[in-house]
């Protein structure tokens, strides 16, 4: 009988190895004729065990990582295909604490199926979010959406049914569906994991939104540094074509989807919505001003549905289990579960799917077991190159859009960069301006030209340390204008990280808290 | 020169063709024509503002916005390192150093785009640049070389991946 093997496809897997210990676990089973079924999965998500390879015993997975393929005759030798202990086992895969102690409702199916097998999606409950919506009329489905709380989780937080609202009012002969993909931020890669493990997900969700606001053409924007995201989503999309799931004909209903996968190009202000456009336009990613809403008049100057990759994939278990099932989770206004990414100096990193509402020292201490390099902990930037740094005083704020905005911090795309405390915050500062400079669409001057003076204010006092008190002052009246005078969240929220490391580490620029104040 | 047939022309016009019609047809042209050739060739410049109805400024606006175009041919390596934050906590800092002193760059000191210039500088066989996010951000620091991705590097482990590249390409 065939022993069924688990190894994943994730970006993360095969960048430690994955497709050399798939190759290396077949020859082995040839060479010892054994009969091997090897699944390439998505990810779980635990991905300090990457490339963690699962074997199917007794209708149980059990996981073995990171293995290497130097590791793969003493996996056999130690019998791992029959779920025999070995020193990298981890038991059975669903009672690894890490995963047992989620709320997964996005990523319910990524990890365990071959994400571009139409049997598994069915099998797990795919398409059942679409056959509902089939049944209901148009605006129902829009209420569930708004019932659900569901908000963009791409870091603004709109409430995602307000939008798919507007555009359903909307008259005009073309709509679009536009999903943005261009997940930039480092410290996060949910949507490459739900792209790359989920992908059916992503496409029920657009049909369900295309459907309910009567657009009949999706985009995805995906970003060019995730070649495999494209590529599956490619062959994702081919398949569901060829099903007759996608195109004219929609599971049998006579409805018209038709799906596009685009390329960026190494732009990273081309996350932001309107830039994004442009880009899909074939322009240069040059933020737009608002109004006009992109809801109003987005791509092509036609009534565009916006989302992120996880507020699309959220869609799909909001229709087949209904608004109140995602509504019962999360707190205060933040309803639902967010996909948090544990990332930089950390143990334990990964996906982790938790209610929102969970603690940063939870997500940084319980799941992520500290710092990696098991120095003190420092810092941790959460929402991406625009979000604050916290320091461990303000860990214990709950991760809820409010009570961190509360804290002047960012939830973003659920990102936490950790940091020990061998980072110079200052360099930060200064590494936030730089990055700003490099990526401004250099549309409006304070992002454009505020950034390089930024940057230099702060060479300054690296430079000098004697300058610190004169050019924090210059520096705060630049970031003011910064965030005041800018179009988009590029110019007006590099200042959140810059602000955040000298308030919370002065002494890091040359400061105690008391020359601090009186600067 | 007879253009018909000049492969570089030849991959233009074939991309034209495809992408001519395409709403928003001219990024997916240009990824077409980089992928086919390595890079987009000054000479398309002219054919493709033609076909799209532009002026050539605006294509040469397009092509130079994005990070990702190039108008010069590729070295024989390519190798991106990441220099964003969650690599930066996990000491990618040490990995762009050993690539600089390895390759002779200097990102380093001088971060891309940012009014010095890297394309003259270095090993002639080695195009390094920096990289803003490969999503490895628990796994890093990570690069991609010649397309392909690496979690977990280190120096040595650099030191190895750019002997290896060099050794299967003298083989």
């Amino acid at each position: 009988m065939s022993t069924t093997l688990f190894v994943p496809r994730d970006s993360a897997a095969l960048a430690a190895g994955a497709d050399e210990v798939a190759a290396a676990i077949t020859a082995e089973a040839q060479s010892r004729k054994l009969d091997v079924t090897l699944i390439r999965n998505g990810s779980r998500g635990l991905l300090w065990l990457e490339p963690m390879v699962e074997v199917e015993h007794q209708g149980k997975r059990i996981a073995y990582g990171p293995v290497t393929p130097e590791d793969v005759k003493s996996l056999f030798d130690a019998d791992f295909l029959n779920g025999k202990p070995h020193a990298l086992s981890h038991g059975a895969t669903e009672e690894i604490a890490y995963l047992k102690n989620q709320e997964r409702l996005t990523f319910a199916r990524i990890g365990i199926t071959d994400p571009l097998s139409l049997k598994d999606y069915e099998a797990h409950e795919g398409w059942a979010g679409i056959k509902t919506a089939l049944k209901l009329k148009p605006t129902d489905i829009v209420q569930q959406v708004l019932d659900s709380g569901l908000r963009g989780r791409g870091g603004a937080g709109f409430p995602a049914g307000i939008k798919w609202r507007t555009v359903a009012a909307a008259s005009s002969a073309q709509k679009y569906i536009v999903i943005n993909a261009d997940e930039g931020d480092s410290g996060t890669f949910a949507d490459r994991m739900v792209m790359e493990g989920d992908p059916f997900m992503l496409i029920e969700g657009m049909i369900i939104a295309g459907i309910s606001v009567g657009a009949t053409e999706g985009y995805v924007y995906i970003r060019s540094e995730y070649p495999d995201a494209v590529s599956i989503m490619d062959q994702a999309v081919t398949i569901a074509t060829t099903a007759g799931i996608l195109g004219s004909n929609v599971l049998g209903s006579g409805k018209t989807f038709n799906i596009h996968i685009r390329m960026g190009a190494g732009s990273y202000v081309c996350g932001e919505e309107t830039a994004m456009l442009e880009s899909l336009e074939g322009k240069r990613g040059v933020v737009r001003a608002k109004p006009p809403l992109p809801a109003l008049q987005g791509l092509f100057g036609k009534p565009s549905v916006i989302n992120n990759v996880l507020t699309m994939a959220a869609i799909p278990f909001i229709l087949a289990r209904g608004a109140k099932a995602y509504a019962d989770y999360g707190m205060g206004r933040s309803l639902g579960t967010l996909p948090f990414q544990l990332a930089g100096n950390i143990r334990f990193g990964g996906l982790v799917e938790k209610a929102f509402g969970v603690t940063a020292r939870q997500l940084i201490e319980d799941f992520g077991g500290g710092t990696a390099t098991g120095r003190p902990f420092k810092a941790v930037q959460i929402g991406g190159p625009l979000g604050a740094y916290l320091p461990d005083a303000l860990l214990d704020t709950p991760m809820d859009y409010e009570a961190l905005a509360a804290k002047g911090g960012v939830l973003g795309h659920g990102g936490l960069v950790v940091f020990d405390d061998s980072v110079d915050m200052m360099e930060q500062a200064r590494y936030a301006m730089e990055f700003c400079a490099i990526e401004s669409c250099g549309k409006c001057t304070p992002c454009r030209i505020g950034s390089t003076r930024g940057m230099e204010v702060i060479q300054k006092m690296q430079a000098n340390p004697s300058l610190a008190p004169a050019q924090t002052h210059l520096l705060r009246d630049l970031c003011g204008t910064m965030v005041n005078g800018s179009l988009c969240a590029m110019g007006s929220m590099t200042p959140y990280p810059v602000l955040s490391a000298l308030d919370h580490f002065p002494e890091d620029f040359h400061m105690t808290k008391a020359t601090h104040q009186a600067a | 020169m007879n253009s018909a047939i000049n492969p570089e022309t030849q991959v233009v016009a074939q991309a034209l063709t495809r992408f001519q019609g395409v709403p928003g047809g001219l990024l997916p042209l240009l990824h077409a024509v980089q992928e086919d050739l390595g890079y987009i060739p000054p000479t398309a410049t002219e054919a493709i503002a033609s076909a799209f109805n532009l002026s050539r400024a605006e294509v040469h606006g397009v092509i130079t916005y994005y990070h990702h175009f190039r108008q010069t041919p590729p070295a024989k390596h390519t190798l991106a390192i990441c220099h964003a934050e969650a690599c930066q906590a996990r000491g990618c800092r040490s990995v762009i150093n050993k690539a600089d002193a390895l390759l002779g760059t200097s990102h380093g000191t001088h971060a891309s785009h940012a009014g010095h210039d890297h394309a003259h500088e270095g090993n002639k066989d080695w195009h390094v640049e920096p990289t803003y996010c490969l999503g490895l951000c628990a796994t890093g620091p990570a690069l991609m070389l010649d397309g392909k991705l690496h979690a977990h590097v280190t120096p040595a482990k650099l030191e190895a991946l750019i002997a290896r590249a060099n050794a299967k390409e003298s083989s």
